[in-house]
Order: structure tokens, then C-alpha cells, then sequence
């Protein structure tokens, strides 16, 4: 193999080991040797690599970008460069510049929750963390994941005790912040105990006009009969490169809404992974990208039905304009115990311009005879007949291309269970058509 | 109001219009009339200008204006209406956002200022009874899981509300029991004023029964062979169409 790409990661772990133990914390050091041979003998997935077919991941990684394996502090204040909230959306807000956590006490959480730094939590409650971390990110297997596993020295960690509800949902803002091109490995691991309840939405921004590289993997675990609404939003710019692995481990009974919202980016490939293990376990696992320019939205999911009598129900749309890129990989794995499973998977691209492509590949593997499984796939354009009859109301046609975009979104959207969140996507999309500047009205850089 | 001259038009490179002469003039209604295939739709179709149309000879003036050169939606909102005998679901477009659309781009057309919402709402609300519009269906996707009846209805209520000059009832007839029948008429006729003409595309004297036509106009083989009074639906209605066939179209 051509390790080129490779070498210069592998001579900087080599040097920097002590320095990347020093800022992290022993239960996040565990497993970095491990997960290194394993990148070393992996390397970048290569386009030969069936996941990774549709996005190319060394070239991202030729150029040299800094990484803060010191944990400098980054001058910021995340509250002033950004107040960017959803507005109407009473939520817990905790800030990552980077990687890092940004320390700042959070208010307003119910007794025995966690939600801070992943490593001071790890410092603190080694136990808790130990039992959960890179348990289910598979890191012998996925070069990005043994490479995130191999760097990373911070993150989140965010635990829910037995039959804990957070009410208000849970904003983690994570800023990319850098004066020089800069790479960061975020971690996030979210454990909720049986019975527990929490939303979480992470908002992935950039604020810089650098090149970033972020390789980030989180790790879910959701007790029996606990509910997680999870959505991760990117608005980054065009020199953001982002690969994302999302491992969900699902127990009985319980009731898991994913979605992952690209409204602008560089490039993005979002990977995954649900494994529902317990009985009666439901995931929704949603996710929309609106892409122009030449940007790049890969979603790669795996859904795992292990055991009997789950359900999953998977819906992604894209809308690509101009160059951009859009692949959708959806994998329903449903194995010889998995009887009795329902599942669904949809995926529909319209493709506005000649030159946007579309890859969608829907797969099914199933050993059990009693289940029903469907899916769909579809890469179109909009409407003829409706835009002529927009039209032929008065309507011009850019405002009903426009209008027909965003009723196309709108069913991904409308499965937001917060309602100001809901609200604010709509306007979000909204302006992403128009054309308007992609920045939120409340943000103090955009102004 | 409109003069149509020599007017042929293709489909799929089928010639189907084969030189429709017609004028209409303020205040008239004209009905036409005429067997399946005879070219009526096609005749709705061109005027509005659907683009799947080809006009490939002749003029049509609306207004003092060459018809055939504006996009659909300057047509809409220069005043022509059609309403259409197939009316299209469009999934995730509400009614409501949908209208709201249609009138402020029309109001802007016009140089005004859009409706405020309170004021939309309240014109939307006259205009649905009106019509006697469910007023659930506005807060659901066009046409989506409409009846026909509903779907008829609809485009009644959206000619109440754009107000045209000029309105096409495209089979509006069509799918229609008789009570749903009579509110369509009802609503034609409230619309109707010595400023606006329509055009009624029928197969049956039906219609004409509430909506009294000035003209009545039989099409056939993309031509308009035979022009009269009210009197000749009613003479259509009972002889059928194989006599004009048969007078050779005179």
C-alpha cells in the first residue's frame, strides 16, 4: 500500500505521543496505541473500500494542517463570536471550539446528569467512562474511526441516570476557530441509562476563513425504554472537510430520532451505525442535504437488527445544485433472530442542474423470513406539470422551483420534534434557496 | 378581449389545432362544445401556454397584447385564467402558501403591495365560502387527497380569488354531482361582470343550464365548424354531433 498520505500522521503520533497522553485522560490513552497499529495497517480507505466509495479520503488528509495536541487555548469566547440560538428554543447550550471543551459552568440540569468535557469526566468518573468508551466505534475496522481513536484527547461526554428526564434540549455549538489550516478529532460519547429522556442537537459552524479537517466519532448508548432525539446540523463553509461516525446502540423498548441536517458545508461524509439489540427497539433516522457549488454530502448508514420485533424507518433527501455531490449508502442488515422486523428506507435526490450527481445505493441483507422491509430510491427532477400549474396561477417560475425545493426538504424537516427548531429550518431552507447569505441573523461575525 | 387568427397547434407532433378562428369580446361567454379529441383541452392549453403545446401558426391578441409571447405567468397575471380539467397535487406546497403566492405575485404584477397575512386570510376566508371550500383543505398540500369534486372546487376558489379578465372552465363540469354542480355555477356566475368574459369547455349542455352562454361554438377536428345562440347546445344535447359531421362542417 501506498502509505504516502499516511506517513506524515504516523511520524506525528510517533513524536507526539506524550504530548497527546499529557492532554488527554488515561481512559481516552487505554486505547490509542491499539487504535494507531490499526490505522497503520488500515491506512485511508481507499476508493476500493465499499463505504468509502463515493467520497475519497487521502487527498483531504495530503495537506498539512496544525493540530493542537497541546490543547493551547484557542483566544475565543464562544458567546460573543456566536449567539447564533434557534431563537424561541429554551435550551441547555454548551460550547466545543474545536475539539475542545469549552469551560463554562451549564446551568439547568436535572440531579446526577453529566455534560461536560469528555476528558475531565473521564478524569473524574473513570468507571462510568471506561465501561463506555470506544466500546462500539469500531476502530480495528474503520480507518477514520482508528484514526479519530489514535488522536483525539477531548470531547463531550453527556450521561443521563436511570429514568432522568432532560425537558429542555440540549444545544452543543461546536465552533471550528483557528487563525492557521487546523485539524481536530472530536469525541462525543452519550450514555442514557434505561427510562432516561434527552434531546440533543449539535450545531457544527465555522468561524475562520481557513481550511478545516475534522474526523469526530460519537458513541450512543440508549438505555431499555429510553428516548434520544438526536440532530447534528452543518453550516460550515466551503473549505470544511468533515467525517463523521455516529455508532447507536439501542436497548429494548427503546425509541432513538436521528437526523442530520447539511445545509452547508465542503465536504461531508456522515457515516452511521444502528444497532437495535434490544426488543421493540425503534430508531428514525432521517437526515437532508441542500448542496450547491461543488460540495460534497455522502450519508452512509448500517441498520442492525439483531433481535425480533424492531423497527426502523430511514428517510434522506438531497437537493444538489450547480457541481455538487450528493451518495447515499443505506445498508438494512437484518440477521436470522431479527423475525417479526418492520423497516423502511427512502431516499429521493433532485438533481437541479445537469452536472449535480447522485449516488444512491439501497441495500438489504436479510436471514429471517417473517419481516417486511422496503425501500426506495429515487434521483429526479422537480415537477413539470406541477411548476406549470404554479404558473399558470401567476407564480414565476424561479418562486416555484423554489417552492417546490422546499416542500421536497419539508418532509425531512417536519420529523423535528422541537418546534422552534423546526421554525428556524424552515428558514433556514429557505433562505439556502433564495440564495440569501447562510449565516443566522443573530450571529455577531455575520453582521 | 381576445382574438384568436388561423391558430394551429401541435402535441407530441400531432397537428391537433388546424386553424381555430374565435374573438371574444368584454362581457360574453362562449361555451365550446365538441366530441372527445376534438381539440378543446388543446385550445385551454395553448392560451394559458403550457409548454407541452407547440403553436405553429397563427396569432392570438388578449388585451391589445401578442398572447403567444408571454411566459404563463405573466398570462396569469395579465388576467387569464384556466381552470383545469386535471388539476394537479403538488405534495408539500400547502393551499394556503400556495394562494398566498399566487395573489402576491399577481399584486406585484400590478404594482401593489402584497396582502398583509390578517388581510389574506380574511379574502381567502370570503372567497371559500364562496364556494363552499372545506376550510381544512387549505391547510393541506394542493390538490393532495382531494376528491374530484374537491379538486373542481379548488379551482373555482382560486379563480374567486385571482379575479381574471378572462376565464377558461376547462371540463370544470366533469366528476360533479349535480349539488357540487350548482355551487360551481353559483360561483362562475358571482364572478361574472360586464368587465370579464369565459370561456366554458363542455361536453354537455349540463353546465349551460346554470352558466347561460352568449355563443355556443362546435369544435371538431381542430376547427370550429359550426357557431350559434344557446339554442344550438340545446340542439347538440339532443342530436348529438354526427349531423354537423355529416354537413361536412359548414
Amino acid at each position: 500500500m501506498n502509505m504516502k498520505v499516511e506517513q506524515q500522521y504516523i511520524t506525528l503520533f510517533k513524536e507526539s505521543r506524550d504530548l497527546l497522553d499529557n492532554n488527554s485522560a488515561p481512559v481516552m490513552n487505554k486505547y490509542r496505541q491499539e487504535a494507531f497499529d490499526n490505522f497503520e495497517r488500515l491506512g485511508f480507505p481507499s476508493k476500493k473500500v465499499e463505504e468509502y466509495k463515493y467520497t475519497p479520503v487521502s487527498k483531504y488528509f495530503e495537506q498539512e494542517y496544525g493540530l493542537n495536541l497541546s490543547r493551547l487555548d484557542i483566544p475565543s469566547k464562544p458567546r460573543d463570536l456566536f449567539s447564533c440560538d434557534v431563537p424561541g428554543m429554551d435550551s441547555i447550550q454548551a460550547f466545543l471550539v474545536n475539539d475542545l471543551f469549552h469551560q463554562e459552568a451549564v446551568k439547568g440540569l436535572p440531579k446526577g446528569v453529566l455534560l461536560g468535557s469528555l476528558k475531565e469526566l473521564a478524569e473524574t468518573h473513570p468507571e462510568l467512562v471506561e465501561k463506555y468508551y470506544a466500546k462500539i466505534a469500531n476502530h480495528s475496522k474503520d480507518a477514520i474511526v482508528s484514526f479519530n481513536t489514535a488522536f483525539a484527547q477531548d470531547g463531550l461526554l453527556l450521561y443521563v441516570p436511570k429514568n432522568t428526564i432532560i425537558e429542555q434540549p440540549i444545544q452543543l455549538i461546536n465552533l471550528l476557530r483557528s487563525d492557521v489550516d487546523l485539524m481536530s478529532n472530536r469525541r462525543i460519547l452519550i450514555v442514557l441509562e434505561e427510562g432516561a429522556q434527552a434531546k440533543v442537537l449539535i450545531c457544527n459552524h465555522t468561524i475562520d476563513q481557513v481550511n478545516f479537517i475534522q474526523t469526530g466519532v460519537t458513541e450512543v448508548f440508549v438505555g431499555a425504554n429510553a428516548q434520544l432525539d438526536f440532530y447534528e446540523l452543518e453550516e460550515t463553509h466551503t473549505q470544511t472537510v468533515r467525517f463523521n461516525n455516529l455508532t447507536v446502540h439501542q436497548q429494548a423498548d427503546s425509541n432513538v430520532l436521528l437526523n442530520n441536517m447539511t445545509l452547508h458545508n465542503g465536504v461531508t461524509r456522515n457515516s452511521t451505525e444502528v444497532v437495535l439489540k434490544g426488543k421493540g427497539a425503534h430508531i428514525d433516522c432521517h437526515g437532508m442535504a441542500v448542496e450547491d457549488q461543488n460540495q460534497h454530502v455522502d450519508n452512509t448508514t448500517l441498520i442492525d437488527h439483531t433481535v425480533a420485533h424492531c423497527t426502523s424507518n430511514e428517510l434522506f433527501k438531497y437537493v444538489l445544485d450547480d457541481h455538487s455531490v450528493g451518495a447515499f449508502t443505506g445498508m438494512i442488515l437484518v440477521r436470522p433472530d431479527a423475525q417479526q422486523t418492520n423497516s423502511q428506507q427512502t431516499n429521493r435526490a433532485l438533481c437541479v442542474t445537469r452536472d449535480a450527481k447522485m449516488y444512491a445505493r439501497p441495500q438489504l441483507e436479510i436471514y429471517a423470513d417473517d419481516v417486511r422491509c422496503g425501500h426506495g430510491a429515487t434521483v429526479g427532477q422537480l415537477d413539470e406539470t406541477a411548476l406549470f400549474y404554479m404558473q399558470a396561477r401567476g407564480i414565476s417560475e424561479r418562486e416555484a422551483r423554489l417552492l417546490l425545493m422546499f416542500a421536497f426538504v419539508n418532509e425531512v424537516i417536519d420529523t423535528i420534534s422541537i418546534d422552534a427548531l423546526k421554525e428556524r429550518l424552515h428558514t433556514l431552507v429557505e433562505q439556502r434557496f433564495r440564495g440569501e447569505v447562510q449565516k443566522c441573523s443573530e450571529c455577531s461575525i455575520c453582521k | 378581449m381576445l382574438k384568436i387568427k388561423d391558430l394551429h397547434a401541435n402535441v407530441d407532433g400531432h397537428e391537433i389545432l388546424k386553424g381555430i378562428n374565435l374573438e371574444i369580446k368584454k362581457g360574453e361567454t362562449h361555451a365550446i362544445m365538441g366530441p372527445n379529441g376534438s381539440g378543446k383541452s388543446t385550445l385551454g392549453n395553448v392560451l394559458v401556454g403550457n409548454p407541452n403545446y407547440e403553436v405553429t401558426q397563427g396569432s392570438v391578441e388578449y388585451l391589445g397584447k401578442n398572447l403567444l409571447e408571454l411566459d404563463p405567468e405573466a398570462r396569469s397575471c395579465e388576467g387569464l385564467f384556466l381552470s383545469f380539467q386535471y388539476p394537479v397535487e403538488i405534495p408539500g406546497v400547502s393551499m394556503t402558501k400556495f394562494m398566498r403566492a399566487a395573489l402576491n405575485q399577481h399584486r406585484t404584477y400590478k404594482g401593489l403591495e402584497p396582502l398583509s397575512a390578517s388581510d389574506f386570510l380574511k379574502l381567502v376566508k370570503e372567497k371559500r365560502e364562496m364556494v363552499k371550500l372545506d376550510s381544512k383543505l387549505l391547510s393541506r398540500s394542493v390538490n393532495e387527497g382531494f376528491s374530484g369534486g374537491e379538486k373542481k372546487r379548488n379551482e373555482i376558489f382560486q379563480m374567486a380569488v385571482l379575479e381574471p379578465t378572462l376565464a377558461i372552465m376547462d371540463e370544470t363540469d366533469s366528476g360533479l354531482d349535480i349539488d357540487a354542480l350548482r355551487i360551481v355555477a353559483d360561483g362562475v356566475n358571482q364572478l361574472s361582470s360586464p368587465e370579464r368574459s369565459q370561456i366554458i369547455i363542455t361536453h354537455y349542455q349540463r353546465l349551460l343550464d346554470y352558466i347561460k352562454p352568449d355563443f355556443v361554438h362546435v369544435l371538431l377536428g381542430g376547427r370550429i365548424v359550426k357557431s350559434g345562440g344557446p339554442e344550438l347546445a340545446l340542439e347538440l344535447e339532443s342530436r348529438g354531433y354526427d349531423w354537423i359531421k355529416q354537413e361536412g362542417g359548414k
